[in-house]
């Protein structure tokens, strides 16, 4: 393994390790709900897969193998990230933990999490 | 020589992150920030445990860590919907 390597990955590792403990930092410290919402699901993606592309390259102490089970578990992670997110921003609101002060929304309609209007056919 | 400070560090980073979010796992204000908590936290064990089969030098681990990244989305998932629902499967 060439040392330029070695030394994108490593790069990547400590940056990775860095964005985990800032997400789950953020998550224990940021005031509203919403923004404990925002830390994690961002940063914690970021820092798993700096983690997952230094093990797809770096197998390293038995020495160089290419293995591709690390996309599998980042392709997987980053289709349902956004969607349990979203999932939990809709529990937010409609169990009224995400604080009295949500933005209009600019179009007349309200959110439309609190929309009681059955869609048109 | 380079990469195993870099893989301590990183491991270090991850077990700091779950040692937090268990800290936030005991003081959460509401129910859904412990759903949160939760699902960070298997998204930190999940590079813990791959970091950890990269430090030992074999490919087992990531079966488990595949395992963890299917189930921990139903998990979530299902949880949301048990707290606005009150049954997961209607």
């Amino acid at each position: 393994m060439t040392l330029l390597l070695e030394v994108l990955i490593a790069v990547v590792l400590v940056g990775g390790g860095l964005f985990a403990l800032v997400g789950s930092y953020g998550l224990l410290r940021l005031p509203q709900a919403m923004q404990r919402l925002h830390a994690p699901t961002k940063a914690t993606t970021i820092g798993v897969g700096a983690a997952l592309l230094a093990s797809s390259f770096g197998d390293l102490p038995g020495g160089g193998a290419f293995s591709a089970q690390e996309w599998l578990i980042a392709i997987f992670l980053l289709l349902t990230a956004p969607i349990s997110a979203l999932f939990l921003a809709k529990t937010l609101i409609l169990r009224d933990e995400a604080g009295t002060d949500l933005p209009d929304t600019r179009t007349g309609a309200p959110w439309a999490t609190l929309d009681q209007t059955p869609p048109e056919p | 020589m380079i990469l195993s400070y870099a893989l301590g560090f990183a491991l270090t980073c991850f077990a700091l992150a779950l040692v937090l979010n268990l800290i936030r796992l005991a003081t959460a204000p509401t129910l859904t920030d412990r759903i949160l908590t939760l699902d960070t936290m298997t998204v930190n064990a999940i590079a813990v445990v791959v970091l950890y089969g990269v430090w030992a030098g074999t490919g087992l681990y990531l079966e488990a860590a595949v395992l963890l990244a299917l189930t921990s989305f139903v998990g979530t998932v299902a949880y949301a919907r048990f707290l606005l629902r009150g049954s997961i499967i209607e």
